[in-house]
């Protein structure tokens, strides 16, 4: 094929090349050559100015394509942009504006676009038919040869791994407006321009970098024209987004959008923006798109879509051949044929399938030969580029030749229905025109222009106008659907004519209905033979309609060739559903920057300073970055740090920063009534100042949360959470309490955040308070186990802030501080819970008293050894999603309670009174040495076997010097004392099964009574 | 995504609420029998067409109300309270 860049035409200023400046040049490299272009080119308009012709190869035979349309539709122009970690698979080269510097190769040629070995599997085509891989890949299994399939098939190649992440930004926003306007075409700019004028805010979307669609390949008056409307709508008020296109329409009218913000040059700002649009009313006005002429060899580099052929002249200045052929079935195919002859591009022959009509005679410019009642038969070419073709009558007759080195295919129109369909909105086929079109408006949707199937320029405009006149939430009129004449739904060759091209000794090539996937005339022919008729399995045991372009040239081609096969209507037939995205989109746009640490924020502590100065390691527990431990120099494993400072506990007292600590307030006359409902212990009886252990369920009766439960006044209470649990805790407490138990007086209010809780633990924990100024009414001989107080801050402690200015919670003298005692440990523990911008200086002031006993900071791995070593229940960890409390011994005093607390009665359900249910059970490894994985399962012989249990917590104790472990296990608490095998990875453990707590079972220190 | 009205915020986008199945069910006493039991855990009718169900604005000011949406549509015919019966229109 031979483009070039057309001479402007005098006399009509920059036409035709109405885009692009031409008194200036940039450069850009495709496929290791470097072509010049002028600034507002695509890249498509650059190779074709360029003379290239060929820029990609197909999907399945690796046949040579060239640019076929102008738009978002492209299914053969596809390249891989830019390098590194910037680039970007299977970009539309009709797509892509150029820059300086712009880079793109094809995606999927080996090892070179011009000598590409996969077109060696053109060769064996006749072999590969659809479905190929399904009949012929079944034996042994279909994943020995996928993955050498998916390396010959395909298209671009994303990033490399080792390229790194893209370094460029991507930013969401989210809008309201009155009036969406999607496509800044005509009838779009009219419709927009309308709603403006009736005083409605209204957005305007358009996909190119410029408005005026259609129109505005429509010579110099249709440039001028286009330019005018836009100036009107503007002036109206109406705001327009350029090169941003619709993705999708969703539930109530949100409209998702991605803007190319910074295409090359991402350092000064985002490089896609996505938008999310919710608007009261939307106009669709996406215009349609053109579908290609059925014929041999209808896939050749010099094929292209009639208007794309006009558009380029149009717009980038550039002819896309220097004979052009305009193949036709309905009546734009004149239209083309004479504006690019405006433009100085020479048209062979106008070739319309249609009969010619009586008393009807085409305008045509001289020269242009006009056959009516004629079809392509065959394409001759010239190194795989286009070279002439042979037409002949549909009747049957002579075949006749013509010499050309480019084809506009003018098969008629496929109005864009696809964001009114998937709104929700219904399609209805309109025969005369062969096209779906919106079966009618959609609530506060509604379509206009050629996206509703009107054609005819001057109705369309009229009803777009209406349309956006009309006061939102009244009922839209029906689009003058139309308007480009009988268009035969089957533009194909009829088999007389293709008898013409055979009398001549001449073999016919493939005929390709879906170019962007191979899928030819006789696949489809072969579906339905095979008896896959309906669309879907149509679309899957063909892959028509796949992949980047979603058959925006093919579908409706498909369907009906596909009820020609099976005798039925294309309306029969149906469309496939029709799915967001409706262009690709990047992964980067929909993120948007929502990744790394920015997809889920970690919650981060007060102290993190203070505990990184004291040499933590931080890990994430339940969304808490939060000290693991805090190794010594030197190297110390974390293994290792933690069972120094679980030993240093238990030998004398240790510092823990407990503030993820779910914390939640609830306040009023019926807060006892409302805690005896939600956990299985009674909290009612609870007297001021003491504290209680609860587990709480979910209506299943299955363990969710636990914690302590403080009454701090008659009508107060501190609930403690699990640290992972506090906000799920929260929200159960609002549900049943907004929901189930209405009458209940009382305020629930989550205080996790507001509250820092600063934990001393060890025999040594009083001596330490008492040394750091804490009152004599906080020793274990005042102030037993399980109780709660609200004591002031001690003096020292306002005084060890490091920044005088820190703001503190209340006066000086008056800050209280929450002293509960009770312990996650097993040792005397007080958990201080201070303001939480006090955490630091609580923590400093703590440090500082400690130092003449030793004190160790302890973080959570050394928390969760001491607390294993007193089988302590950690919900979710030795829990699961069918953990009841029987289950873990907690289930004394249910039978005596008065209150139906949540989940009780579940635990009444046989499933919940099985005697074979697991338990949590204590295990130590026979061996006294290894360490049991946690996960290890035991079953009854080498597994597979059924699964006697599982190991849900595991450490080596440094206070026993032996490994401890916690597990569930069938009739766990009748099998104390035998010895069981635990796989892991094939290996078996021998554990013995035994009574927990591992220490401490009389709770001696627990109380303080061990110093 | 659908578009919400909570009675206290007004129109948000669904991703701010948290749909909580569907409303209006009677929790049976201690004392029903198991097949009772179950059902109230387990069945729910999932009708195509209307439905009520409640929700909770979590990302806004927390609270429950009752929404009476038609499940084909994603029509909201209705916002009404939490203790408040279902509109006329929606009665099964």
């Amino acid at each position: 094929m031979s483009g070039y860049r057309l001479p402007l035409q005098p006399g009509q200023g920059a036409w035709p090349g109405a885009w692009i400046d031409r008194s200036r040049t940039l450069s850009l490299r495709f496929n290791c050559r470097t072509l010049t272009a002028h600034p507002g080119d695509t890249l498509a308009s650059a190779l074709l100015a360029n003379g290239i012709g060929a820029v990609a190869r197909s999907f399945k035979w690796h046949r040579p394509r060239g640019i076929f349309s102008a738009g978002l539709e492209e299914p053969t122009g596809l390249v891989d942009v830019g390098n590194g970690a910037r680039r970007t698979p299977n970009t539309r080269a009709t797509d892509i504006e150029v820059f300086e510097g712009l880079e793109a190769v094809t995606g999927n040629a080996w090892p070179s676009l011009g000598f590409d070995l996969g077109a060696l599997a053109a060769r064996f085509a006749s072999l590969m038919p659809a479905g190929f891989y399904y009949k012929t890949f079944m034996w042994p299994h279909w994943h020995r040869f996928e993955p050498a399939i998916r390396r010959a098939a395909g298209l671009g190649h994303a990033a490399a791994a080792d390229a790194g992440a893209d370094p460029d930004h991507y930013e969401e926003v989210s809008r309201q407006v009155e009036t969406l306007v999607i496509g800044g075409g005509a009838a779009g700019l009219v419709a927009a321009a309308a709603a403006a004028r009736g005083a409605q805010e209204v957005l305007l979307l358009e996909a190119a970098p410029r408005c005026g669609g259609w129109l505005a390949s429509q010579g110099p008056e249709g440039i001028e024209r286009a330019t005018a409307l836009e100036r009107e709508a503007r002036a109206a008020g109406v705001k327009v987004i350029v090169r941003c296109t619709a993705l999708g329409l969703y539930d109530h009218r949100l409209a998702v959008a991605v803007e190319e913000v910074n295409d090359g040059d991402a350092s000064n700002g985002p490089r896609e923006r996505l938008w999310k649009l919710r608007a009261k009313r939307i106009v669709l006005a996406l215009g349609a798109f053109e579908r290609p002429m059925l014929f041999p060899d209808n896939d050749r580099p010099g094929v292209m879509l009639a208007a794309a052929v006009q558009r380029h002249a149009a717009l980038f200045g550039v002819a896309a051949g220097r004979r052009v052929v305009v193949a036709a079935a309905c009546d734009s195919g004149y239209v083309v044929a004479r504006g690019l002859a405006a433009m100085g591009v020479q048209v062979a022959a106008v070739v319309d399938v249609r009969p010619g009509r009586q008393g009807f005679t085409p305008e045509l410019p001289a020269g242009v030969a006009w056959h009516a009642g004629c079809t392509m038969v065959g394409v001759d070419h010239r190194r795989g580029a286009v070279g002439g073709v042979h037409i002949a009558p549909q009747a049957g007759g002579h075949a006749l030749f013509i010499e050309a080195d480019g084809i506009a295919s003018a098969g008629g129109w496929s109005p864009a229905v696809h964001l009114h369909s998937m709104a929700g909105g219904g399609l209805r086929w309109e025969e005369r025109a062969s096209m779906f079109v919106p079966a009618g408006p959609l609530p506060g949707i509604t379509s206009v222009g050629a996206a509703a199937g009107a054609f005819e320029f001057d109705a369309a405009l009229a009803h777009a106008q209406a349309e956006g006149a009309r006061a939102p939430g009244t009922p839209g009129t029906a689009a003058p659907v139309g308007g480009l004449g009988d268009v035969p739904a089957h533009a194909g060759p009829s088999g007389e004519a293709l008898a013409a091209l055979a009398a001549g000794g001449r073999r016919t090539g493939k005929v390709f209905v879906d170019l962007q996937n191979d899928v030819t005339t006789d696949d489809i022919a072969l579906a339905a033979r095979e008896n896959y008729r309906s669309v879907e399995h149509l679309k899957r045991y063909t892959t028509l309609g796949m992949a980047t372009d979603q058959g925006k040239t093919s579908n409706v081609l498909a369907l009906v060739l596909m009820g020609e096969h099976t005798q039925r209507a294309p309306a029969q037939v149906g469309t496939t559903k029709f799915r967001p995205p409706f262009r690709p989109v990047t992964l980067n746009a929909l993120a948007a920057g929502r990744h790394g640490a920015r997809m889920k924020p970690l919650k981060r502590l007060p102290a993190e300073r203070w505990h990184q100065e004291r040499g933590a390691l931080f890990e994430e527990f339940g969304g808490w970055w939060r000290p693991a431990a805090y190794p010594r120099g030197g190297g110390e494993s974390l293994t290792a740090a933690a069972e120094r400072e679980a030993l240093a506990v238990r030998r004398g007292v240790g510092l823990f920063d407990g503030s993820p600590l779910g914390k939640i307030e609830v306040y009023g006359p019926d807060a006892a009534a409302f805690l005896d409902l939600m956990y299985v212990g009674t909290m009612s009886t609870l007297p001021v100042g003491g504290t209680r252990y609860g587990l709480l369920l979910n209506e299943n009766g299955v363990i969710f949360d636990d914690g302590i439960v403080a009454r701090l006044g008659p009508d107060h209470f501190w609930v403690n959470t699990t640290s992972g649990g506090a906000e799920r805790v929260a929200l159960a407490f609002e549900e049943w309490l907004q929901c189930e138990y209405v009458n209940l007086r009382l305020l629930v209010t989550p205080v996790t955040s507001a509250w820092g809780n600063v934990t001393v633990s060890g025999p040594r924990a009083w001596e330490l308070l008492r040394g750091a100024g804490f009152d004599a009414a906080l020793a274990p001989t005042a102030m037993k186990h399980m109780t709660v107080g609200e004591w002031p801050a001690p003096r020292r402690l306002l005084d060890a802030r490091r920044d005088p200015d820190e703001p503190l919670a209340h006066e000086a003298d008056g800050v209280a501080l929450r002293v509960l005692r009770a312990s996650y440990t097993g040792e005397l523990s007080y958990e201080i819970n201070v303001p939480a911008t006090l955490t630091p200086a609580l923590l400093e002031h703590l440090w500082r008293a400690g130092q003449p006993l030793g004190m160790v900071p302890f973080g959570v791995e050394a928390l969760m050894i001491l607390r294993t070593e007193k089988g302590y229940l950690h919900v979710g960890g030795d829990t699961d999603g069918t953990t009841l409390p029987g289950d873990v011994g907690m289930d004394r005093g249910i039978a005596k309670k008065a209150a139906n607390f949540a989940g009780r009665r579940s635990l009444l359900r046989p499933a919940a009174t099985d005697a074979h249910r697991m338990q949590l059970v204590g295990l130590v490894p026979c061996d006294r040495r290894t360490v049991l994985p946690a996960g290890a399962h035991a079953t009854a012989q080498r597994p597979p076997a059924p699964i006697e249990g599982f190991v849900t917590s595991s450490h080596f104790s440094p206070n026993l010097n032996h490994p401890v472990a916690l597990a569930m296990l069938r009739r766990g608490a009748s099998r104390t004392g035998e010895r069981i095998t635990w796989w892991h990875m094939g290996t078996p453990v021998e554990a013995e099964v035994v009574k927990t707590p591992f220490i401490d079972p009389g709770g001696e220190r627990l109380h303080g009574h061990v110093r | 995504m659908m578009q919400l009205r909570c009675p206290w915020c007004g129109e948000r986008a669904a991703s701010e609420f948290h749909c909580g199945g569907t409303t209006g069910i009677t929790r049976p006493p201690l004392a029903c029998d198991d097949s009772t039991w179950s059902r109230y855990l387990f069945f729910r009718t999932n009708p195509k067409g209307g439905h009520g169900e409640r929700w909770r604005h979590t990302f806004g000011c927390g609270m429950w109300f009752n929404v009476w949406r038609d499940t084909v549509t994603h029509e909201v015919k209705a916002v009404y309270g939490i203790t408040e019966p279902p509109p006329p229109q929606g009665a099964p």
